[in-house]
């Protein structure tokens, strides 16, 4: 009996053994994980998706947890690379363990997104107006500055409830770099980072947080990546720009934004293009950057990361304007074409 | 027993060293020395985790020294971390929940164990339970879509109304923050006030009951006056539980207090609990500084709830024999 | 206490009372009788409340989850953001990996501590591993999460499923413990005797008798604790992370039912709400089944212990 039962569990040992053995024709699986911005996460999950269709052997499992936390798991070791959409500064990159390059992605638009029920029409903001709402100085809907911008709409003497990110964020980087400029008491009192101290408002964790809570809390405003809006159907505003024009953000604006930049971008790409100048430009549009370790030691790793760099420039590319993206400039793709080889 | 048999019948006992050994080799002692590592391991365990939370958090201990509780900014850019606001809301949101959940699980605990027969106070208690074993983050989900809408249109204009003068009524009202928190982490606790509760009021000898309804007490006086100060040690030691755990309670409480770290004495006002930003920030923190005051916070909120937990079984305990002692 | 006597001797002692006095005792008998009817219903009134409470969430989750329960969401990976026809198979399979690899560490660790404190040791050893039992079970699982992301995630150089299910490996030690212990100490003397009275060693007596008599009751404590961290989120945000695809082997970050709540529950997809209230129903589903499959077992163990 007790040798029947031995025989038997040899028996499913071996059978086990032999299964999990890899078959000759079946690849290694490459596994690789990423994190960071929730700015360009629906562009990058679609992306991830394609290229793992088109890929099997090769898996990217992109986490979308903000800027801050890309960096410092990346800083940390814990993933392959990151993403951000605010580059690191100097000073970061001096003392980081691991050394970056940057790789944009796609043009993304930060977006003044709010929830007023009974206004219809697309509400215009000035630079004034934006500044200071966040600063906690323009405390309802129907004061002066945002009324004169908008004349004929009815806005409700209700309080606004401002909606800003919780986490390191690099939309609150490219959203605090475009108040810094549209304001100098916001650029002495708060300034321009990832992490700000907030004045005034409630947190909400990445993009789906912050357009979560505005989505559920009447009079709310917040700032969220353009496709966020447009995908749950919420209103977003006109922002005026450099030149003084009310723009609403689209690939149009987008691109004449980044149209400037193009040429006078620097070899590690690293830019900042809020308030560009340009009557048609987007003033609160952004570049977004994956960042890839410069030396990566595992091979398979390596070369799975550079295929997808190299697609992500030219095929991908195709997908974006779908997510209200913009694409990159043809003179960024080209050089970042030239950048991958840097990857070794 | 052993030993060696002489011709003449004479027994040697068994050199010391072999009687060691024997007993070393009996099963008794094998599955002491068994069962003994892996109560050491447990040992290990918690050694290690007080030892990592201390070393983890000695770059902040030193930089701020007691400072840490008295600074209100929380800036990681800067390099420059207070826990003050964090212990607030951490304090606020918890007496909160205490302030609802105990009057609420104290008078439903009176009922299961006075006044409900013993197979219905049996079955409540089980469904009791049951609330104690729904996960945080369940309560977090119906925390968003229903907790907070209703605080939004409902209860917070309300409260407003009647009772605005108060500064904790003042402001404006989001629907997430302080109160909303306060009332999720109540519904999340009462359990255990409940439980704890039934179960020392259970404990009071009948002879205590008898005698006051002999002195003519109504079955409420008899309660109120004589069990339960008979118990009210274990009744506080049950507040006590119920606190510890709502100091840790992170994603029920992350999910509806606004993320926003600052000391508002409005109860309507966003906030943040040290539990809630180690689950936020933990992950993207990056340099040293930041990651070590983040696990300081830590380390303060298992110091609360270690003295918590500890109060609470003394209290608990002494109750219980109490209760032993007049049988 | 006083007045308890005071009207009690006013009723009977002054008679004939003069009118007043025996309307001011009158009132006072009514005010009393009133108040232990008005206070005894508030006491019941607070028991309603609570257990409605249990009601309304119960009702609520198979309400909004039921609907979104859907073959795909038992099958299908996530799908890109804004598509819907995604799943949380992955997540599914994720919690069912994590709660293996926790059982793996809990259950022996629990198992056996219960067993030691409860039959053999002295005084100060089996007090400290008492008192370290007790310290681990209240400490806050976000703690538990830094000491295992400091354990295992930062040397092994990732996230990971092992991370994850050590995490709450740990959380379930001092539950398996006591609950182990409970029941190794309701076994009857009797029996213990009698195994040893028929010459029976300690750790004969232990393992063939004492353990199998208590043994339903260990496997229900068991069971809740299982039940109990399946639900536990906080400590799976730094150490399995999260994986939009199947996870293999256990060295990978891995999706998990609480972590997928959380992360749907807070965005402002539609589609991802009716997951996150599927996925709280399942989870739900499971914390119940084990609830009140613990419940039958062990009144079933309890009238067969009396008979």
């Amino acid at each position: 009996m007790i040798r029947k039962a031995f025989a038997l569990g040899l028996l499913t040992l071996l059978t086990f053994s032999l299964m999990s053995l890899p078959s000759a024709q079946a690849k290694d699986p490459v596994l690789i994980n990423a994190a960071g911005a929730t700015f360009p996460y629906p562009i990058y999950s679609k992306w991830f998706d394609q290229f793992h269709k088109a890929n099997p052997d090769i898996q990217i499992n992109y986490a979308s947890v903000g800027s801050g936390a890309g960096i410092g798991q990346l800083q940390a070791g814990t993933v392959d690379f990151g993403a951000s959409d605010v580059p690191m500064t100097d000073d970061q990159l001096a003392q980081a363990k691991v050394k970056v390059l940057h790789f944009p992605t796609v043009l993304g638009a930060a977006v003044v997104t709010y929830n007023l029920k009974g206004v219809s029409t697309d509400l215009k903001f000035t630079q004034k107006a934006l500044a200071g709402i966040y600063l906690g100085t323009i405390t309802k809907w129907n004061d002066g500055e945002i009324a004169k911008a908008n004349p004929g709409v009815n806005l409700p003497n209700a309080d606004i409830v401002v909606v800003h990110r919780s986490d390191g964020s690099g939309t609150t980087f490219i959203w605090t770099d475009f108040l810094s400029k549209a304001s100098s008491d916001w650029a002495s009192k708060v300034g321009a980072k990832a992490s700000v101290n907030w004045p005034v408002g409630l947190g909400g964790k990445g993009s789906e947080g912050v357009s979560g809570l505005v989505k559920q809390t009447p009079n709310s405003i917040g700032y969220v990546e353009l496709i966020y809006a447009v995908q749950n159907k919420m209103s977003y505003g006109l922002v005026q720009n450099a030149a003084g024009k009310f723009i609403k953000a689209d690939l149009a604006s987008l691109s004449a934004a980044a149209a400037g930049a193009a040429k006078t971008l620097p070899d590690d790409f690293r830019v900042s293009i809020t308030n560009a100048p340009g009557a048609t430009a987007y003033p609160i549009s952004s570049f977004t950057y994956l960042l890839i370790p410069v030396q990566i030691q595992d091979a398979a790793k390596r070369e799975a990361i550079k295929q997808f760099l190299n697609w992500m420039i030219t095929s991908g590319q195709g997908s974006v304007e779908a997510l209200s993206y913009a694409q990159l400039p043809k003179a960024v793709q080209t050089k970042e074409i030239k950048a991958i080889s840097l990857v070794h | 027993m052993s030993g060696a048999t002489t011709a003449v019948g004479r027994v040697h006992p068994p050199s010391r060293a072999r009687q060691f050994i024997r007993r070393l080799t009996s099963g008794d002692e094998i599955a002491h020395l068994i069962t003994l590592t892996f109560g050491a391991s447990i040992l290990l365990i918690t050694g290690l985790l007080v030892l990592e939370l201390w070393v983890q958090s000695s770059l902040a201990r030193h930089q701020f020294g007691w400072k840490f509780f008295a600074t209100s900014v929380w800036d990681p850019v800067f390099g420059n971390f207070g826990a003050l606001p964090f212990i607030y809301g951490t304090l606020v949101t918890s007496f909160l929940a205490l302030l609802i959940a105990v009057p609420l699980g104290l008078g439903a605990a009176i009922f299961l164990a006075e006044l409900a027969p013993r197979n219905i106070s049996d079955a409540l208690a089980f469904l009791i339970d049951l609330l104690a074993a729904v996960p945080s983050v369940i309560y977090g989900l119906l925390g968003i879509f229903v907790v907070v809408p209703i605080m939004r249109t409902t209860v917070g204009p309300a409260l407003k109304s009647a009772l605005g003068f108060l500064p904790f009524f003042q402001g404006p009202n989001y629907g997430v923050g302080f109160l909303t928190a306060g009332v999720v982490l109540a519904i999340m606790v009462i359990p255990f006030v409940i439980s704890v509760s039934r179960e020392v009021l259970l404990t009071v000898p009948t002879d205590q009951r008898e005698a006051a309804m002999a002195l003519g007490a109504t079955r409420w006086e008899a309660t109120w006056k004589v069990v339960v100060p008979f118990a009210r040690a274990g009744i506080l030691g049950s507040v006590f539980l119920a606190m510890a755990r709502a100091l840790g309670e992170t994603m029920a409480v992350t999910m509806v207090i606004g993320n926003d770290p600052k000391i508002s004495a409005s109860l309507f006002a966003p906030g943040y609990t040290i539990a809630s930003v180690i689950a936020n920030e933990f992950s993207e923190a990056t340099g040293d500084l930041y990651i070590h005051s983040l696990v300081l916070l830590g380390l303060v909120l298992f110091s609360l709830t270690f003295i918590l937990n500890g109060m609470a079984r003394i209290f608990i305990v002494a109750t219980a024999q109490r209760g032993g002692a007049h049988e | 206490m006083s007045e308890l006597l005071d009207g009690r001797m006013n009723a009977s002692a002054d008679q004939p009372a003069t009118n007043s006095a025996s309307i001011a005792a009158k009132l006072r008998m009514l005010w009393r009788k009133s108040l232990n009817l008005v206070m005894l219903s508030l006491t019941a009134a607070c028991a309603l409340v609570t257990v409605s409470v249990l009601g309304f969430i119960l009702g609520y989750l198979i309400w909004h989850g039921g609907s979104s329960l859907s073959w795909n969401f038992f099958t299908k990976l996530p799908a890109p953001v804004g598509e819907t026809g995604g799943g949380l198979a992955n997540a599914i399979v994720g919690s069912g990996k994590l709660l293996l690899i926790a059982s793996l560490i809990g259950i022996p660790i629990g198992l056996m501590g219960g067993v030691y404190l409860a039959e053999f040791g002295g005084r100060t050893f089996p007090f400290m591993v008492r008192y370290a039992t007790d310290l681990l079970n209240g400490v806050p699982s976000i703690i538990i999460g830094i000491f295992a992301y400091t354990v295992v995630v930062v040397p092994m150089h990732h996230f990971s499923t092992l991370a994850g299910g050590c995490a709450l490996g740990i959380i379930m030690i001092p539950i398996a413990v006591r609950s182990t212990e409970e029941f190794l100490r309701a076994v009857p003397r009797g029996l213990r005797e009698a195994a040893m009275a028929l010459g029976a060693s300690k750790w004969r007596t232990v393992a063939t008798v004492v353990v199998p008599a208590a043994f339903q009751g260990i496997l229900t404590g068991l069971m809740l604790d299982v039940a109990r961290v399946a639900g536990e989120t906080a400590p799976l945000l730094f150490t399995a992370f999260g994986n939009r695809y199947w996870s293999p082997g256990w060295n990978q970050p891995i999706a998990s039912l609480p972590v997928m709540i959380y992360t749907y529950a807070i965005a402002p997809y539609d589609e991802w709400h009716q997951q996150a209230w599927a996925a709280g129903l399942v989870l739900m589903g499971l914390v119940l089944l084990a609830n009140i499959g613990a419940r039958i077992v062990l009144s079933r163990r309890a009238s067969f212990l009396r008979s």
